[in-house]
């Protein structure tokens, strides 16, 4: 593993930490964002370019739909009531974090091996062969699930700009 | 041919939604009535022309090749029955025509997502298709806005997600140790590659992510709310179809097709399946909330579905697709019932309501046939499927899960009667003189389910020949 590897490793941690922990919702969906195109860089880097493309094209199309609807669905709440909120989630939910870390470094101790003579990631043809051949039925799929995100907004969201 | 399954739904949405006027809206419910409709024949009498044709047109631009067998035209048929169902309760319970038109949408697109479940022979595409039925049902479930709806559908995403993250990763191990994505390609690896740790980690993982969305027990925490919150039409499909098909379907497939059965696996399903069937009879037991009721009623019947796969039988894994079938339509006609109930009385709550027999002849008679269905009384379908999977169970040597499951459907019985008893029967509820007969949607929709359940219990005979036994002869294989 690399410098840039692990750099990027702890971006991703930490962007996706940011999602979560965040008090905004905007930051929130900016830091899902960003914890996205740093897998993405990832998968490049990890020779799955057609992977990074889909990862990009998701995030850019029914999560951001998606994001929308559930923004636009939630009522605002006070500064202070933000805060406490935050305060509780902490203390309920600490110990998750805590128990990646110690399973994390659990693994690195105990140096568990894989038992298997696995398969590498192999980039054969281009982002268009990949999609429109070899995957083309998760196209369309991908097709019916953006339909299924536009309703989404269309039905949930539409109501709330009338109230 | 069988890809027009995916593609005229899809392009059929897209036109509806041109912004050419009204017209195209007023045309959608037909449109898919005229759709379902084609996918029920088809279903019924698979002609090779359609299933093994290609059409040179299509496969011009659609290259993917689809291979259905008997499980999958019995899915399909049971899609079809409950979409249809759905559609015709959506005509007269959603009177908004711009929310109709919505709902319909997204009731194809629904649509469009269980079948490709059923169709794919790809672990990845799989989960695709799983997706987008998923991403339907959220806003199916959330589609009245209402703060229960919100709140169905919200503990749902979260499940689901947590279910999503299982799949991926489970995905992930399996291509590390296949290679590929095709079920036939991860069969054999595993094949070769034996039992270790990745390949149970993986096995294990996508698993429970099917519990989840099956709603099967420990995992079962979002099914009741969002049954009983969404949509009358909705809560048809959910309940009818969405999850036997993301969870049970999909179960029955990965274990036969791809992870192969092995004790550990029957033993889990056993437990989960019996678990599933006492705790959701206890709790329906409980209820004063007629959806409510239903919802642990069907997570009480997905428990027999998991305990006569559990057998690894040919014959229990076929009682349990045939239990499939029959709790697909029993289940929605009983939420056929309860909308119909619901919109006539303006509540849930089944002590407000009694002696709705006599108000709402068509909805009570209606309601005593699935009731005897669900509880597995002759010659009801649900008595042939329930009595298949005990003898499954009794043959493969689980005596004491037997005896569970029979003295289980005593328990059925009794919620059963009790909701008969406390909706239909008895002294008319204060205030519900003047009840009446639901509309005529609600009632056409009973009666077919209805007159669906009784023939596949009277002409079971041929129902075992066409269906269950080249599907017992398939799992043997």
């Amino acid at each position: 593993m690399t410098i840039i590897d692990s750099m990027l490793l702890t971006a991703m941690v930490v962007a996706a930490i940011w999602t979560v922990m965040t008090r905004s919702l905007l930051k929130s969906a900016i830091g899902l964002a960003l914890t996205s195109a740093v897998i993405t860089i990832i998968m490049f880097r990890l020779n799955s370019p057609f992977a990074a493309v889909f990862e990009l094209s998701v995030c850019t199309g029914l999560i951001t739909a998606v994001f929308i609807s559930t923004i636009s669905l939630v009522k605002p709440l006070t500064h202070k009531q933000i805060v406490q909120l935050s305060k509780d989630r902490i203390k309920r939910f600490w110990y998750l974090p805590a128990t990646v870390i110690v399973v994390g470094i659990v693994f690195i101790y105990l140096k568990i091996q894989m038992p298997l003579s696995l398969f590498a990631g192999q980039a054969e043809g281009n982002a268009r062969d990949v999609l429109w051949n070899s995957r083309q039925l998760d196209l369309f799929g991908q097709i019916a699930v953006l339909l299924a995100g536009v309703f989404g907004v269309v039905i949930l969201f539409k109501e709330t700009k009338k109230k | 041919m069988p890809s027009l399954f995916i593609l005229i739904p899809i392009f059929g949405i897209i036109i509806l939604n041109l912004p050419l006027g009204r017209l195209l809206k007023r045309c959608a419910f037909w449109y898919a009535f005229v759709l379902f409709s084609l996918q029920i024949i088809l279903a019924i009498f698979h002609n090779p022309f359609f299933w093994s044709g290609a059409l040179e047109a299509i496969s011009t631009f659609f290259s993917v090749k689809f291979t259905i067998d008997y499980l999958g035209f019995l899915m399909l048929l049971s899609i079809g029955i409950v979409c249809l169902s759905s559609l015709v309760v959506s005509r007269y319970a959603i009177t908004d025509e711009e929310e109709r038109f919505n709902f319909i949408n997204l009731l194809i697109i629904a649509s469009i997502g269980m079948c490709g479940i059923v169709m794919v022979k790809d672990i990845f595409s799989l989960y695709v298709f799983l997706e987008v039925t998923a991403v339907a049902s959220f806003i199916l479930i959330a589609f009245d806005k209402g703060k229960m709806a919100l709140e169905g559908a919200f503990k749902y995403i979260v499940l689901s997600t947590i279910a999503t993250i299982m799949m991926l990763s489970s995905i992930a191990l399996l291509i590390l140790v296949s290679g590929g994505t095709s079920f036939s390609l991860i069969a054999a690896a595993l094949k070769i590659s034996g039992p270790n740790i990745i390949v149970s980690l993986a096995v294990v993982l996508f698993l429970c992510a099917l519990f989840i969305k099956g709603g099967v027990v420990p995992f079962h925490g979002w099914l009741p709310d969002a049954y009983s919150t969404a949509p009358a039409p909705a809560s048809v499909l959910l309940a009818g179809i969405i999850t036997k098909v993301c969870g049970i379907y999909t179960l029955i497939v990965l274990v036969t097709s791809v992870f192969g059965f092995n004790e550990a696996i029957g033993s889990m399903f056993l437990f989960v399946g019996t678990l599933s069937v006492l705790v959701g009879a206890f709790a329906a037991l409980g209820q004063n909330n007629f959806n409510r009721m239903l919802a642990y009623s069907s997570i009480s019947q997905i428990g027999y579905i998991i305990l006569g796969l559990g057998t690894g039988t040919a014959l229990g894994i076929a009682g349990a697709a045939f239990h499939i079938f029959n709790h697909a339509i029993f289940k929605s006609q009983l939420f056929v019932n309860a909308a119909a109930v619901r919109v006539a009385t303006g509540t849930k709550n089944m002590d407000d309501m009694g002696g709705l027999s006599a108000k709402m002849p068509v909805t009570g008679a209606t309601s005593v046939i699935a009731m005897l269905s669900t509880c597995g009384v002759p010659p009801m379908a649900g008595f042939w499927s329930k009595l298949i999977i005990i003898i499954a169970l009794w043959r493969s040597g689980h005596f004491a899960y037997g005896v569970i499951a029979i003295l289980a459907s005593l328990l059925t019985l009794a919620y059963m009667l009790s909701m008969q008893r406390r909706v239909f029967f008895g002294k008319v509820g204060k205030g519900l003189e003047n009840v009446r007969e639901a509309n005529f949607g609600f009632s056409a929709v009973s009666i077919a389910l209805s007159a669906i359940t009784i023939a596949a219990g009277v002409f079971f005979p041929a129902i075992f020949n066409k269906f269950l036994m080249p599907l017992a002869e398939m799992f043997l294989k």
